[in-house]
Parts: C-alpha cells; structure tokens; sequence
C-alpha cells in the first residue's frame, strides 16, 4: 500500500530548517553581543571616572587613592614600554626561528621544531611571572650593571639604562614578554612563509640567489603583508598580557626615565589593585583603565587582522 | 676587496648561522622554564598536595580545594562554552555565504580569540559580580566559557570547511533536510577536529589566571558551592607564589608543574587526536 507524500512532513522539516538555522544565527549574532556587551559595561563603568577627570584622565601621572585624583599616564606608558621592548626583541627572533623552520631545518626536523614553539606558546602566563621573579629577576639584576656602564652614557638612550640594578623593573618585564611573543609571532611568519609558491622561489635559487637572498628578496617582500599582520598580533598579546607582567614590572605609580625602575602597566594596575579598591571613583578610574587597554588592542587586533585578510584575498586570486 | 660572490657566500653564511642561534635562543628559554619547574615543583610535590586543602602560612597543607575548584569552574565554562560556539561556528561555515553577519561574526571572533582576559574578567565583574553582589565560581566559569567560545567558533567553522561539499550535496539529493545534513554529516564527519578544539580550549583557560582574579576570588576552605568564592589553582599560584612565606612558594611551584603538566599534556593530547584523524582518511 502507498501512502501519498505527507505535505504536512515536509512542511515539518522546511520547519525545523528554518528553526535550526535560525538558532545557529542567534549564536553567530551572540558573538557580537559579547564585543558590544564588553564595550559597552566597561564604558558605563568607567563613567564617574570619565565625568571626573575628562580627557585629563589620559595624561596626568598622578594616582592617589586618598585623594582619589587618578591618572592614567604611568600605566599607558608602561604597557606601551613593555610591549615595545618585547616586539623590538621578539621580531628579529621570530624571524630567525620562522626562516630556520622554513628554509633550513632537514624535513625530519620541522614538526618536532613547530610542536617546540607551540609548547612555548602554551604555557600559562602564570608561569613566566614566577619563572621571571625568582629565577630571571636575579639573574638579570647582575647584568643590569653593566647595561648601565655601557649604555648609561650614550646619548639619547643613556638615561634609559641608568638606575639601580633591582632585577625587576619594566626592562624585564619587556623581555619576558619577548619570550611570550616570540612563539605568536614565529608561527605566524612561518605560516605566511609557507605560502610563498616555490615556483617564484625556485626562479631566484635559479638565477644564483643565495639562500639569504631568497629569503629577503623574493620571501620577504611577498609576504609582508602577513608579517606585520603577525607582529601585530604579537604586539596585541603583549599589550594584554597580565599575569607574565604583573610579578616582575614593580607595580609603582611612577613615572620614571629610566627602563631599570619599577613601573606599572594597566593590566597589572587591575590584578593588584581591583579587588582591594575602596569607593566608586577609584573602582571607576581602574575600569577606565580596562577600557582604554581593550580599545588599544582592540585597534591593533582589528588592523592584523585586516593586513592577514588582504594577503589571504591575494593568496586566493592566483 | 672581497670579491662579490664570496661577500654573498659570506652575508648568506652570517644570516644563517644568526637563524639558526635564534632557534636555539628560543628553545633555551623552553628548556630553562621546564627545567626550573622541575626542579622547584618536586620538592613540592607530594600526596599531602592531593588530599589536603590549602593552609595558613607556616602549616602542612595541600591543594585539593584549588585543584577541585579549578577543575570544576574548568568543566563548568566547557560545558557552557562549547554548544555556543559549535552552534556559532556551524553558521559560519554552512551559512556564512551570505549576508553582513559572518563576516562581522568572524572578524569579531578573531579579535575575541586574542582580546585581554583580564579585559573579560572584569566584563563579567561589571556584568555578573556586581549585579549579585558577590563573587562566586559561576562568575569565574561564565568569564572562562567567554574564552572558550572564540576558540570553538575558529576551529568548529575551519573543520567544517574542510567537508568536501560532495558530501553535502550526497545527503541533500537523498532528500535530508539541511538541518539534518549538517547535523548528521557534516558535524559528524568533523568531530574529531572540533575535539581538537575543545581540547585546546580547555588547556588555554586551565592556566587562565587574569579572569578569575575579580570573578571567582579565592577560597581558603573547600568549596562545593559554585555560589560562593572559589579556590582554584591558578589565583592560589599567584597569591603563594607572591607571599613572603617559604611553604606557600614552595607549594606555588608544586601547583605550576602541576597546570604546566596538564596544560602541556592537553596540548600534546588534542595533536595525537588530530593527528590520527588525518592519517585515517
């Protein structure tokens, strides 16, 4: 016996279509919310601050409890420092490591190599703050002096390295978070090297290019793109990055000239001092801080990420 | 005057000599963290840690309510994180074609991916912890299952990719339904990759230490109630290990060999799963 086609089936089915695509959409959209949602909580947070201070809030050095005058000059300062410090080690390193596993590591070695720098890159940030208070702080501290004796003179950049060798200070912190970067930055590079077509690169090896010479004239230059869109991603990491900085930058609200001092960065401004703030105006001026370090990375995530989609859009015209 | 070809020989033979020394500058660091923890984290370790909760300074005491704790709020934000990123992900990849919302949705999610997590940690104080009063293991889980979503979204939408549309197309002409296709299909044929995911997911936020400081707190006691502050691994590492007492530091080291070992293995552990689902097909 054959039964007609149910209509009612099918129409029970162009139901669930429209129900399950529907829920996948909600969820897509949720995403969304939950940038609009940050943005928009730390905003309204922030509000007595920003009512209190204005934009005066961005510039001014001061940070007093008591008086609940509040600034947010020194962090800003520290973050960018720290963060600077880590990209003008971290790129030259990255570079070698991406180039090393790319064109001159034997085949064999390459996963065992890429599965290295991604175990780098997976331990906690936790752990590179006590690794950096107590066994590279001190180590450091007795390099400090001779930084000092040798770079303390020089003009313009003298006074960074001069102060007294604590071991901590926003030097450091800027090299542990070198060590932090390196693996982001390294496995981007090597990512965007992989793209290049052998066929460009094999022209150069032969008209007589060097290995060096491929890599700088024809690797390089076709991947740009990628590369900066990798260091950016880098320099968001490094501008986030809390707990890695908050056992050894010093945690002091001053402004000081030198890279040796103890200073202070927004994130780790937030982990110290959130949960033993007193009164709405000195909560407000920490929140604050969070936004103005979600913004920042916010601006440098959004242009790595556009610079990665222009070199995958070109990646895919060929 | 050096003769050009031998100053090429030589500028290419410089550079990569430097490459190389940068591979071992890197893997030295690796090997200098590892072996610190080693070395500090086993004198630490011992059963005490497994069945005793964490003490006052200057006393015996272990780690077990951190540890429950962790892995509780760990579970917690998994278990709320990964349906909404799978659902989210799914959009992305079948539906996607089309429209503004994927390509915002997708843009979005990858600033998510790397956005500060302390950022997030106070989100959810703002949001959740203000809004009750109190902090509490929930708050920590829902500021964990935040960084767990992007993670999901990424892989869940990148393995869905990689189902050939023949096999879609296979299941429409029998006549299923899309929601059945996708459901029955394309997840299917993809679940080993979207493991892959969730694992990485969970090894990120196990050490994740920044979200939970305003969210979860601490809990010196054992605490079953996620309505209440919690002990979890991560806060305690930071509070031991920033004290002036010697057991408490020694007991911070046992704990970061100890989230450093599971992180570690995750990570080893989502590969092989990986790894296996590629050489099946």
């Amino acid at each position: 016996m054959t039964k007609p086609f149910p209509h009612s089936r099918l129409k029970r089915q162009h139901l669930l279509d429209l129900t399950f695509r529907n829920t996948t959409r909600l969820f897509a959209f949720g995403v969304f919310v939950i940038l609009a949602g940050i943005v928009l909580s730390l905003l309204i947070g922030s509000l007595p601050a920003i009512k209190a201070f204005g934009f005066g809030f961005l510039f001014s050095s001061e940070w007093n409890p008591v008086t609940e005058k509040f600034g947010a000059l020194v962090p800003i300062v520290g973050t960018l420092a720290t963060s600077v410090i880590a990209l003008l080690i971290g790129i030259p390193v990255s570079f070698g490591i991406a180039l090393f596993i790319t064109e001159l590591s034997p085949r064999w070695l390459k996963r065992p190599l890429g599965i290295a720098v991604e175990l780098l890159a997976g331990i906690p940030s936790i752990i590179y703050g006590m690794w950096g208070l107590f066994v590279f702080a001190p180590v450091f501290a007795q390099t400090e002096p001779w930084l000092t004796e040798h770079l303390g003179n020089v003009v313009l950049i003298g006074p960074l390295f001069q102060g007294p060798p604590m071991g901590i200070g926003m030097l450091t912190a800027g090299m542990i978070l070198a060590i932090m970067v390196i693996p982001f930055i390294a496995s981007v590079m090597r990512d965007v090297f992989e793209i290049v077509p052998p066929m460009l690169k094999e022209s150069a090896y032969g008209l007589g290019a060097t290995t060096w010479e491929v890599v700088w004239h024809i690797v390089l230059p076709y991947t740009k793109i990628g590369v900066v869109g990798g260091v950016m991603l880098g320099l968001g990491r490094a501008l986030g990055e809390t707990m890695a900085v908050t056992f050894v930058i010093g945690n002091a609200h001053e402004l000081s000239r030198s890279l040796l001092m103890p200073g202070n960065s927004i994130s780790s401004a937030l982990a110290n001092e959130f949960t033993e703030a007193v009164g709405d105006l000195y909560t407000s001026a920490l929140i604050e801080l969070g936004l103005i370090l979600f913004l920042i990375t916010l601006i440098v995530l959004s242009f790595s990420k556009l610079l990665l989609m222009q070199l995958s859009k070109r990646e895919g015209k060929k | 005057m050096i003769p050009l070809y031998t100053r090429r020989r030589l500028v290419n033979g410089i550079n990569l000599t430097v490459s190389l020394l940068t591979m071992f500058f890197g893997l030295f660091w690796l090997g200098w963290i590892l072996w610190t923890l080693f070395a500090q984290g086993f004198q630490g370790i011992a059963l005490s840690m497994f069945s005793q909760m964490t003490p006052p300074p200057g006393s015996q005491g272990g780690l077990l309510n951190a540890i429950a704790g962790s892995f509780a709020m760990t579970m917690v934000a998994t278990l709320v994180g990964t349906p909404i990123g799978i659902l989210a992900g799914t959009y992305l990849a079948e539906f996607g074609q089309r429209g503004w919302l994927a390509p915002t949705t997708r843009f979005i999610n990858d600033i998510l991916l790397s956005a500060p997590s302390i950022v997030i940690g106070l989100f959810i104080y703002e949001v959740y912890v203000v809004s009750v009063g109190h902090f509490s293991g929930w708050a920590g889980s829902f500021a964990l299952a935040l960084i767990v979503i992007p993670v999901v979204v990424r892989t869940t939408e990148n393995m869905l990719r990689l189902v050939p549309d023949s096999l879609r197309e296979a299941a429409a002409a029998l006549g299923a339904p899309q929601w059945k296709v996708i459901m029955q299909v394309t997840l299917r044929a993809s679940k080993t990759g979207i493991l892959t995911g969730i694992l990485l997911a969970v090894a990120r936020i196990s050490g994740e230490t920044a979200p939970l400081l305003f969210t979860a707190l601490n809990n010196q006691f054992w605490s079953s109630n996620m309505n209440q502050p919690m002990a979890n691994l991560p806060v305690v590492i930071f509070q031991f290990a920033m004290s002036p007492y010697e057991d408490w530091q020694r007991l911070a080291w046992a704990g970061a060999l100890l989230i450093t070992f599971a992180v570690l293995s995750l990570n080893i552990l989502a590969r092989v799963v990986f790894r296996q689902k590629s050489s099946s097909h």
